[in-house]
Formats: C-alpha cells, sequence, structure tokens
C-alpha cells in the first residue's frame, strides 16, 4: 500500500519538453512511473521518449486517461499551468517549480478550496511510492520500500535522513515533499492524515523547518486524531530573525514566529520525539517500530 | 525586497496616501538646506533596514538649525546595528493626537492576503498582537475579488477608529491594499498613521515589501531594487554568482546543497559546539563553476576558519560532483582555510575515492564532517 500515487498512477508531463521537463520524463520513466502524456502549449504531436505530446492538458487526460500531472513549468507561467491541470480535472498535481510569485499562489489556493484536485508543491521534490512510481525529481535510488511514511518541506534534507534509514534497512511506504514555499497545496496535517488511513504505514518521519505555523498545527492533530506514531526532525535553529535561509518559506519573521524551538516544543508536546540531528531521527525511528 | 522608508513613501504618495513633506539628504549641508524648504520642527530620519531606528538613535526631533546640524552629524555615519547610515529623510514633524496603524499582508496559514486595522499605533504592532490579539482587527480578502470598499469600512468600524476620521482610514486600507495586489507586495504597512487634532491622517512611516519571485513583472520596483539593498561585500557577491547567501557571525563557513539540508548543517554546527559563518546553498548539480564560486564566498569572509562541505548527490552522481569540486579546488592558488568534504547519495563512495585529499580532507558522515570542521575552527585538533 501507499498514499496519493502507485503503479497505476497515469501521469501528464506539464513542460515536458523543456530541459527539466524532458531530463526528468526520463527519469520517470526508468523508475517504472507510467508516464503516458506530455502537454506543452504549441508543441502537440511531438513526441519525448516515446510519450506523446499535446497541446493542453485537458487534451492529454482525455487522450490518455490520465489522473495526475508533474509541473516542470517556468515560475512566469507556473500558476496558470496548475490552474490548468484543476481544470481538466485531475486528481493530484505535483508542482516542482521554484519560485513561483505568492499571489499566484494564493489564487491557486482559492480555486484548490473549491475543487478535488489535490496539489503538492510547490517548491517540491515530488512524491514517490518505492517500487511503484515517483513523481518529481526525487532520485528513485535512495529510497526504499517499506513501513515508514515521510513527508518533508525539504528536497535534500528528505534524502538524507532517508538514507540514515536505508542504512539500518528501514524503507518507506510513500515519502513526500510538500514544498518549500509559504503558500502549498498540501500541509503537514494533509499528509498525516493520508499516512494515518494507510495500513501498511506504521510510523511517519515528518521534517519541518522555520517560517509559518504549519508544523505547530500538525503537532495539535498529531496529539488529538492520530495512532500511528510520528518521529520529527525540525531544520534552521540557528536562523536569524528576517532572513530568507534559501526556500520562500524558511524566514523566522522579525517578530520572532515561526521559529524552530517553537515547533519542537509543539512537536514535544504532542508526544513526538524530535531528533537533534539527522541520525538521531533515525534512533526515534527504530524506536518507534 | 524591503524597500527604505523614503521610497516605500514616494510609492504611496503617488498613490494619494497622504504624507509629511520630505526630502532625502546625505550630507549636513544637504539637511540644512531640505530643512529650509521642509520648515521646523522636523524629524531626521536615517535610511537603513532596520527595526528599532528610533530607540538606537537613528531619528531626531530638531526645531532649528543648529539642532538639525547636531542630529545629522551624529545621524550620517552612525552604525545602526551593522549598517552604516549614509542617508536621512528630512521630514516636516506631524502634531498628532492619535496613533492608529494599518497593514496588509499575507496570511500564509491561510493562504489569504489580509488586512489590519489597530488604534494602538506607534508601537511594535508585533508586541500588541501578542498581548492583546483583540486590539488588532483582521480582515480577510479573496484575492480572486480583491478588497470591496466595504470590508475596508468594517475594518476601521470595528477597530473603533473615530466616525469622523473612519472613511479617510478605510480609504487608506482600501489604497493599501491595491497597492499591495498590483505591486507583488508581501506587505504593505503605515505604522503609525497618525490623526492630527483638526481631523486629517497622515502616514508617518511607510513599510513596503516586495516579492523577490514577482520582480520579475515589477519592472518599476525592480530598478529599485539596488537603492533598496543594504548589502555588504560579501552579500553583493552572493548576489553576482546568484546564491542562496545569509551571512552569520561565526567561524565556521558552510556550504551545501538544498535549503533545508544547508540549514541542517548549521544548525549541527552550533549543536556540536561550532559557531556557522554563514548559510551557502549551491543548489543541483555542482558544477565546477558553482562550487569555486561558493569557496570563493567563504574564503572571502575573514571570520572563516574552517569549511564544511555537504553534498547530498541525488540525480547528480557522487562521483560527478567529486570532479566538480576537485576542478574548483585547482583553480586556486592555495586552499586558505581547511576545508572538510562529505558526500552522500548515489555513488557517494566513488564520489570520495575521486576527491583530492592533499587539498581537503573527507569524511564519510554529515555528524562526522561537522565535528571534524568544528574542532580546526576551535583549535582543538591539529590540522
Amino acid at each position: 500500500m501507499s498514499v496519493l500515487v502507485d503503479d497505476d498512477t497515469r501521469v501528464i508531463v506539464q513542460g515536458m519538453t523543456g530541459g527539466e521537463g524532458r531530463f526528468h520524463s526520463e527519469l520517470m520513466l526508468d523508475y517504472g512511473t507510467d508516464v503516458v502524456a506530455g502537454a506543452v502549449p504549441g508543441r502537440g504531436g511531438e513526441t519525448v521518449h516515446g510519450v506523446p505530446v499535446y497541446d493542453t492538458v485537458k487534451e492529454a487526460a482525455r487522450e490518455e486517461d490520465a489522473d495526475a500531472s508533474v509541473v516542470f513549468v517556468p515560475p512566469a507561467f507556473a500558476g496558470d499551468a496548475i490552474f490548468e491541470a484543476l481544470d481538466a480535472p485531475l486528481d493530484l498535481v505535483v508542482a516542482i517549480t521554484e519560485g513561483i510569485p505568492t499571489q499566484d499562489m494564493s489564487r491557486v489556493a482559492k480555486r484548490l478550496s473549491e475543487v478535488d484536485t489535490r496539489l503538492i508543491g510547490p517548491n517540491s521534490p515530488g512524491i514517490i511510492t518505492p517500487g511503484g512510481a515517483k513523481l518529481g525529481i526525487l532520485p528513485g535510488d535512495v529510497f526504499s520500500a517499506g513501513e515508514v511514511g515521510f513527508v518533508s518541506r525539504s528536497g535534500t534534507l528528505t534524502y538524507q535522513i532517508v538514507d540514515n534509514l536505508t542504512r539500518r534497512g528501514i524503507g518507506q511506504t510513500t515519502a513526500m515533499g510538500i514544498g518549500g514555499d509559504p503558500i502549498i497545496g498540501t500541509s503537514f496535517i494533509d499528509a498525516l492524515e493520508l499516512f494515518e488511513k494507510d495500513p501498511d504505514t506504521e510510523a511517519v518521519v515528518m521534517c519541518g523547518e522555520i517560517g509559518g505555523e504549519d508544523e505547530e498545527r500538525a503537532a495539535r492533530y498529531i496529539g488529538e486524531h492520530m495512532d500511528t506514531p510520528v518521529a520529527g526532525f525540525i531544520a534552521g535553529r540557528t536562523a536569524p530573525p528576517g532572513k530568507r535561509m534559501g526556500h520562500a518559506g524558511a524566514i523566522v519573521s522579525s517578530g520572532g514566529t515561526g521559529t524552530a524551538q517553537s515547533k519542537i516544543d509543539a512537536l514535544n508536546d504532542a508526544g513526538v520525539p524530535v531528533g537533534d540531528t539527522p541520525e538521531e531521527v533515525a534512533d526515534h525511528v527504530e524506536d518507534l517500530l | 525586497m524591503k524597500l527604505h522608508e523614503y521610497q516605500a513613501k514616494g510609492v504611496f504618495a503617488d498613490a494619494g496616501i497622504p504624507t509629511p513633506d520630505s526630502q532625502l539628504a546625505s550630507s549636513v549641508d544637504e539637511v540644512l538646506a531640505a530643512a529650509e524648504d521642509v520648515g521646523y520642527p522636523l524629524a531626521i530620519k536615517a535610511q537603513v533596514q532596520v527595526g528599532g531606528r528610533g530607540k538606537a538613535g537613528g531619528i531626531e526631533l530638531v526645531e532649528n538649525d543648529e539642532e538639525a546640524r547636531e542630529a545629522a552629524e551624529s545621524i550620517l555615519g552612525m552604525d545602526l546595528k551593522g549598517y552604516t547610515v549614509d542617508r536621512v529623510l528630512v521630514e516636516a514633524a506631524v502634531d498628532f493626537v492619535n496613533e492608529l496603524y494599518v497593514g496588509v499582508t499575507m496570511d500564509r496559514g491561510k493562504g489569504k492576503p489580509v488586512a489590519m486595522v489597530s488604534t494602538r499605533g506607534g508601537v511594535n504592532i508585533e508586541e500588541v498582537a501578542a498581548e492583546d490579539p483583540d486590539a488588532i482587527v483582521r480582515e480577510h480578502v479573496d484575492p480572486a475579488f480583491g478588497m470591496h470598499p466595504y470590508q475596508a469600512r468594517k475594518a476601521a468600524f470595528e477597530a473603533g477608529v473615530d466616525r469622523e476620521i473612519a472613511t479617510d482610514v478605510a480609504s487608506i486600507v482600501k489604497t493599501l491594499y491595491d497597492l499591495w495586489d498590483e505591486t507583488d507586495a508581501s506587505e504593505t504597512e503605515i505604522n503609525p498613521l497618525m490623526v492630527t487634532a483638526d481631523g486629517d491622517v497622515i502616514a508617518a512611516d511607510a513599510v513596503m515589501n516586495i516579492d523577490e519571485d514577482a520582480l520579475f513583472r515589477q519592472p518599476d520596483l525592480a530598478e529599485m531594487e539596488e537603492e533598496a539593498a543594504d548589502l555588504d561585500e560579501l552579500e553583493r557577491k552572493a548576489n553576482d554568482y546568484d546564491f542562496d547567501y545569509v551571512r552569520l557571525d561565526g567561524d565556521v563557513g558552510v556550504i551545501g546543497n538544498g535549503a533545508g539540508l544547508v540549514m541542517t548543517t548549521l544548525d549541527l554546527v552550533d549543536y556540536y559546539g561550532g559557531s556557522p559563518a554563514n548559510f551557502l546553498d549551491i543548489g543541483g548539480g555542482a558544477q565546477a563553476e558553482r562550487v569555486r564560486n561558493a569557496l570563493d564566498m567563504v574564503f572571502s569572509d575573514p571570520n572563516v576558519d574552517a569549511v564544511v562541505f555537504n553534498i547530498f548527490g541525488g540525480i547528480t552522481r557522487g562521483d560527478e560532483v567529486a570532479r566538480g569540486i576537485n576542478e574548483a579546488l585547482r583553480e586556486f592558488d592555495e586552499i586558505e582555510v581547511p576545508v572538510v568534504v562529505r558526500l552522500a547519495g548515489t555513488n557517494a563512495e566513488e564520489g570520495m575515492e575521486i576527491l583530492d585529499t592533499d587539498l581537503i580532507e573527507v569524511e564519510a558522515t554529515l555528524e562526522e564532517a561537522v565535528q571534524r570542521t568544528v574542532d580546526i575552527a576551535n583549535g582543538v585538533t591539529d590540522q
């Protein structure tokens, strides 16, 4: 079992003819993902790695019976590309693009509240069900099938902690990066709900970072609604206030909200052990299993 | 991108928000000339991007030429929380009876813009929010419709703004929202919005933050970027190299890929008893040129005593990363401070064997690499 994606997921790549889209389409296909179509305006009729390209997402979804898309469209046009995917409609949209203007995402968030589509990201490395499918840019061979659900705001930090787990023989049901932007489609709570419902997920790793209060809300949710045990990690303990630490969403406000300590305290209050180092997270997961 | 007060006031004034008469000055003579135009009493305000300017001595009220000269001499060139003041705003003092707060920002939890009005202006609004959240009225806006005028009125009346001025305040709130929307701002704020005995409202301060990811479609604001940025030499260099870089005050240089992993590396430096000198994310790929530029960044920081270089190779294999690092290292005549490299991920073992250990040290795990670097920086071990 897994959440959201498996080997039945039929995937459209939006922006398939661009450098990133082309490169990662091939890696997704190599991993075994059912990439069934590309969607690029004005490029309908071409093929990329043997996959047909259509002018619109709607046409691609209709012709190839697709239910998901991965967005590799440049930031200036990515908000529009997400709207197009919501209109198709698809069940799942994974937005990899980094640097989408926040106000565009605010309008997307409004539309998301009116439709049934799930958006992961933007500024997400994607989602992977090891041995099944990957949608995004995650390096497939870092992951292995197993019983831990993984949700994170970061890409390489996910690979790091997954690697610590893999070296102990602990694999994942599904791992997802929900994205480093201030406004994202899938929150920690959304991801935790999915893992809580998945019978094969025996434990969850939640990897947060400074900025916003999504981790604090998730901690309350864990305390009140989850039976599946959770281990945590929070990046950015040494981040100074008012500075954006790489991710657009990773910023401690100048008034002092969004700190790592506030998130660690909230998780601890909910009974979630938080590792001081990636290796310690793996220790906690081992204890929980 | 945060605008200077004078830049934000210019934008607000162009949109029809009343602001005091003012002029920008960068020398004592310019201050005195500006004072003649503006008239006494007036405020001399340091134009630097730091909060709490007033408390730190960056704002002075003056009544005459003598006081103006004295204040200008003390403020121009002063160091305010690490930034040197090279310009001041010479601004007519406002004789006020009340100070309000109005602002628009993004509520990231709700994914929606929110306008805020409070009758407790003139103080740090985040402190008001913490002590007495009910003192700030919040009105969320549907970004698809924009702000309806009634929402601005509702916020003003519910905040308890006097009826005589409430519609003027509401009109300023609506203007702030429209500006926020049109300029891709993350924040537009007036604190304090002063109320005079005659019932006029006037923006005594102005805050405007623009979403850097939207500057590509805000050409007028993008032109203000260079003037808006209070950058030191290293920060300027990071901009030229197109790195996400934050300068800190420690002595352990940190280079890595991916924001979360770099933050974690900084945290580990602290955890093992060191102090990070910077955040530097080189992004994916780790091509030789990016690596060279990143090393140039940390070597240019005189505080740095040792460098930890932490790369997780995913899509880019460890052996390719190692070749890039070697190539970059060989471009330096000397490696000025010890560099400890740690490679992980796909083909990491092959990568570690390729790395040129004549030039750098290699450690197998993140924890070991950080501990080793901290030890070197703290002078605990010989190199």
